[in-house]
């Protein structure tokens, strides 16, 4: 058998297997399979390599996590650093004026972290609240009003969506919709956590999309076929039926998309002004935690305080994103355990 | 879906109202995504394909990138694709033998595994940024340094090699989930006869299974690609560089890269307005690229998965 023309060959394997089922008595130490000696070593050599492999990937991940651990910790254990930026610095008020203040590069540095903390929760509130009612009516059309014509379109444009690049997305946002925003709302800034919330919604809504059509196409028909034999319409079956017995794949939806919003990087340094304000208005510009590690470690002198801060903040969007993750994928579970429990 | 006939009765007309209200309120939200991705790609395509041409794509960028092509960032995205497929597919695709082929049922170390792809597919690009400084650079690079170069900087500052790792593993859940998926469709049957003709495991593998796999693995290694070539934070710090006036050619060179290029062309550029022809182009191109990448791969999953269904 030979590699190459894989898809097409599936009979042509078939029919070889059996060409040499049927001649296995002639030639049964001369089939091309066993023909090779020293099948054995090489067969150990390979379980090994290949298994070594598999648990590359459990390695990287403790690895990612060892080493930005290790450069966030002197946040914590060197007392140089928490001069500079220990706890209190990071997360209480300051004695001068303004009492919290990201200045990472005045003389003396100030690194509250609170105005990122609140520009990443604004931003990323709005994402999540444009992105989740739309993605997740999409997909509840999608998988039980629309025709299959319509499904046929609007299924691609999602997964074309989820195939731009971020980058692209904020350049679209910088380029065009922040002054469509700014000309509509009248803003003072052109860059402010609506118009970073908004493109951001952009990313997270093929993500919330295809997990949620997951969801309910995981609902057996059953179901439905049910509901609608007792006389229920199709919506009072989608919102009665449907909605409810894929709710443990809907909250996995708005919790890897809440995963995907706090971490995207590219959307918000371009679109989000990276002022680090602290205040409650949408249309004032925000630096994020993402941004702000984008922005600033490219120029930060390895070892210093800030370069450790920065870490810091990558490993505190590490551990959220992670446990988001493992949230997610918990739900997941649960849905596929319920449903097969169900049917 | 089932056919539903309306049955008479007093209620039927508030509820056929109620249900051609959500109905539309669901079609309305479907019609808004939609809408966005057109006006999306609408702008960028009617935006730069005048600017396309074949001088735009061989050329180097000129006077400040107001003029000229982006051949640099072409070729530096196409070396950082491939240094990184190299790292990639094998690391993929033996993960995926492993939990397919490989551990016995019901292993332990495969629910763990399984947990770490997932958990590496949702970690924030940017962390894997975090990542290949904090590691590759300031670990194995200075350490090679060190080692290998009494202290001269050779790896320990960002390179080629060290961005194409990092996006290397970004990309691992791509081409593992579809090399599963691959190996999942080959039918058991295959495996069987081979096994009856006295195969060993790995002859099974090399003959038998990985031939049948190869369209699933080349999904997920175009994937894996189309990701790589779009994604920017985790090369910034490892590699990317504003601009080179030489292309890489060693390992532990910069390079430039398009993602990096539209966003240092947006963001820093002095003139937007002068640039804003090029950037469109640029984004273009970029976009182009990533779509034709994803298309082949769409065309080749399909074929497969229309094959699984046929099998069964």
């Amino acid at each position: 058998m030979r590699a190459g023309g894989v898809l097409s060959d599936a009979p042509e394997v078939t029919s070889e297997a059996a060409r040499a089922t049927t001649g296995a008595d002639a030639r049964v130490t001369t089939s091309p399979l066993v023909r090779k000696s020293g099948g054995a070593v090489s067969d150990r050599i390979a379980a090994y390599l290949i298994r070594g492999c598999a648990c590359l990937a459990i390695v990287s991940l403790v690895l990612i996590f060892v080493f930005i651990g290790k450069e966030a910790l002197p946040v914590f254990t060197s007392g140089e650093v928490r001069q500079e930026a220990g706890m209190t610095r990071l997360f209480l008020p300051a004695a001068e004026k303004p009492a919290f203040a990201w200045q990472p590069v005045s003389e003396p540095p100030r690194y509250s972290l609170l105005p990122l903390l609140l520009g990443t929760l604004k931003v990323t509130l709005i994402a999540v609240v444009v992105a989740i009612p739309l993605a997740v009516a999409a997909a509840l059309f999608t998988s039980e009003f629309a025709p299959p014509w319509l499904r046929e379109i609007i299924k691609p444009a999602i997964e074309l969506l989820a195939g731009i690049p971020s980058v692209v997305i904020g350049f679209f946002c910088l380029m065009v919709v922040a002054g469509w925003l700014q000309q509509a709302f009248g803003w003072t800034f052109r860059l402010n956590a609506v118009t970073a919330g908004s493109g951001l919604s952009l990313a997270v809504i093929p993500i919330v999309y295809t997990m949620a059509e997951d969801a309910f196409t995981a609902v057996p028909r059953a179901f439905r076929e049910g509901s609608l034999a007792m006389g229920a319409s199709r919506w009072q079956t989608a919102w009665r039926i449907v909605l409810p017995a894929s709710s443990a794949g809907l909250l996995a939806a708005c919790v890897l998309g809440f995963g995907r919003a706090i971490g995207e990087t590219m959307i918000v340094l371009m679109a989000s002004g990276n002022a680090a304000v602290l205040s409650l208005s949408p249309a004032d510009s925000v630096r994020t935690f993402s941004a702000t590690i984008a922005a600033e470690l490219g120029e930060v002198v390895v070892g210093s305080s800030h370069y450790h801060v920065l870490f810091f903040i990558g490993a505190f969007l590490f551990v959220l994103t992670f446990l988001t993750n493992l949230a997610g994928h918990w739900w997941i579970g649960r849905l596929q355990r319920r449903l097969q429990g169900a049917s | 879906m089932t056919m539903y006939m309306a049955i008479r009765n007093p209620q039927s007309a508030v509820r056929n109202a109620a249900g051609w209200f959500f109905g539309t309120l669901t079609g309305i939200a479907s019609l808004i995504v939609v809408t966005m991705v057109v006006i999306i790609l609408g702008n960028i395509v009617v935006n730069g394909a005048g600017r396309i041409s074949w001088q735009f794509l061989t050329r180097t960028p000129e006077m400040g990138m107001t003029e000229g092509g982006i051949f640099p960032a072409i070729f530096g995205t196409f070396s950082l694709v491939v240094l990184m497929t190299l790292v990639v597919v094998p690391m993929g695709v033996a993960t995926a033998l492993y939990m397919h082929e490989y551990a016995p049922k019901r292993s332990r170390l495969v629910k763990v595994v399984r947990l770490a792809i997932q958990n590496l597919a949702g970690v924030p690009a940017i962390v894997f940024g975090l990542f290949g400084l904090g590691f590759f650079i300031q670990f194995i690079g200075r350490g090679m340094d060190q080692g290998l170069y009494g202290g001269d900087l050779h790896y320990g500052q960002p390179a080629i090699i060290w961005a194409a790792l990092t996006m290397a593993l970004l990309t691992l859940p791509t081409v593992v989930v579809a090399s599963e998926e691959a190996l999942r469709a080959i039918p058991q049957s295959y495996r069987e006869a081979a096994y009856a003709m006295g195969a060993t495991r790995w002859q099974v593998i090399r003959r038998v299974v990985l031939p049948q796999a190869v369209g699933g693995i080349l999904t997920g290694a175009i994937l894996a690609v189309s990701r790589g070539a779009g994604e920017v934070a985790p090369v910034m710090f490892t590699g990317a560089a504003y601009f080179l006036p030489y292309l890489p050619t060693r390992l532990n060179d910069q390079f430039m890269e398009l993602g990096y290029h539209v966003y240092v062309m947006t963001t820093q550029s002095p003139n937007v307005e002068e640039t804003k022809p090029i950037l469109y182009a640029t984004v273009l191109v970029l976009l182009l690229l990533t779509f034709s990448l994803n298309f082949t791969a769409i065309m080749i999953r399909a074929r497969i998965r229309s094959r699984l269904r046929a099998g069964r």
